[in-house]
């Protein structure tokens, strides 16, 4: 099972910049993505790395995950970013066109010479990998089980929108199958699945609708590239009061069952059974990572006992 | 190391500062800041320690600082320093 980290709001930082870097700790987001990649011009890529390692170096109270956005392992800087900012251990690597299994597999075994040069554990680092070409969103399901650094799987519409020569709107239509294919993959291999950007920043109401969509569909996070945005994502992905609570009477009304001894039950005229009870517990799980309960769902809660 | 040519790196932006580094016969630090009277001191030993740890005993360091924290500071006269001959 996934572990319930939370991951709804992760933020892209660019690399380059320390006004912003060194906002990082104030930023109310579960992530940051530091850049290294496209938000860095080619002339300051050697700059860049440099900067981040040093910020990095002096963030020692970290309070929250932080990735790094390297460039892409088919670039001549890729192992550079990697030399120069794995030392000052970040939590992840955000990996850019993740198209096959293998470019996954690459960056997971020099991550691992990585961690016994600087006596970490071997898969200490993570790795969120990009799946933003038509080619990546093929591969999706296999990527997704390439290693078990992974986190979770990261669509990226405004690459992916490029590679299928077609242009991103906000409603997201020329968007489903790609998303539903990340989404699959993720599921599958039991990891989280995390959705694009939203690239403009004045209008909430689209974000908010893109938000709303995407949670629906079973992603569990959000990329965004401004901290204004953090708010309404984090308001989309809460759960409700009304859900937990209805939650809390599903575990009620399935523990009152076994001890029927039957594995459904009625409750409100609406049948409980296993596939209930399981999406009530993911909706505790959640709630008890907001802060809003402090039940623990167990496998006994939602299997029974034999 | 040894400064072998003029490197420059960093930006003029907020927060940020512009470093250039050049090849000399002794050691010279120049600083001009939008936070002198409060931080000259404090940048210089930074630029200093910086210089320190990588060997640098010659070279004219000049920045132009526009309110850098020591992080930054010390990563872009380390860009410098390497676009000036490879740290």
């Amino acid at each position: 099972m996934a572990d319930y980290k939370l991951r709804r709001s992760l933020l892209y930082v660019p690399g380059n910049m320390p006004s912003m870097l060194q906002n990082i700790p104030l930023f109310q987001c579960d992530a940051v993505q530091i850049d290294l990649e496209d938000a860095v011009p080619l002339a300051e890529k050697d700059a860049a790395r440099i900067l981040v390692r040093r910020f990095l170096d002096n963030y020692k109270n970290r309070n929250k995950e932080i990735l790094v956005r390297i460039n892409g392992l088919d670039t001549k800087w890729a192992l550079d970013d990697l030399k120069t900012v794995l030392p000052a251990i970040p939590d992840g690597i955000r990996l850019p066109k993740a198209d096959s299994p293998e470019i996954v597999e690459h960056l997971d075994t020099m991550l691992t010479e990585y961690e016994e040069e600087l006596g970490l554990q071997v898969g200490f680092f993570k790795i969120l990998p990009s799946i933003e070409t038509a080619e990546g969103v093929l591969n999706a399901p296999k990527t997704a089980k390439a290693s078990t650094r992974l986190i979770g799987l990261a669509f990226g519409a405004e690459d992916y929108t490029a590679t299928m020569e077609i242009n991103r709107t906000k409603t997201g239509e020329e968007l489903f199958n790609a998303r539903m294919n990340v989404l699959w993959g993720a599921k599958a291999a039991g990891i989280q699945a995390i959705d694009s950007i939203f690239a403009d920043v004045n209008d909430m109401e689209s974000l908010r609708k893109e938000t709303e969509l995407i949670k629906k569909l079973g992603f569990t996070g959000k990329c965004m590239i401004n901290p204004r945005q953090i708010d309404i994502i984090h308001d989309v992905f809460a759960p409700k009061q009304e859900e937990v609570d209805y939650a809390l009477e599903v575990i009620e009304a399935i523990k009152r069952a076994r001890e029927m001894g039957t594995g459904v039950i009625s409750l409100k005229g609406k049948m409980i059974d296993r596939p209930v009870v399981v999406r009530a517990a993911r909706v505790l799980n959640t709630a008890r990572a907001h802060g809003m309960v402090d039940v623990v769902i167990n496998e006994e809660d939602i299997n029974g006992t034999e | 190391m040894q400064i072998l040519k003029k490197g420059q790196a960093g930006t003029m932006q907020s927060s940020d500062l512009m470093v250039t580094v050049e090849p000399a016969d002794g050691l010279s630090i120049e600083i001009e800041s939008t936070v002198k009277k409060q931080f000259e001191h404090l940048i210089r030993a930074r630029l200093e320690a910086t210089l320190s740890k990588h060997g640098v005993s010659s070279g004219k360091i000049s920045i132009s600082d526009r309110g850098a924290l020591d992080y930054a500071i010390e990563a872009r006269l380390e860009a410098a320093l390497q676009r000036a001959g490879g740290v």
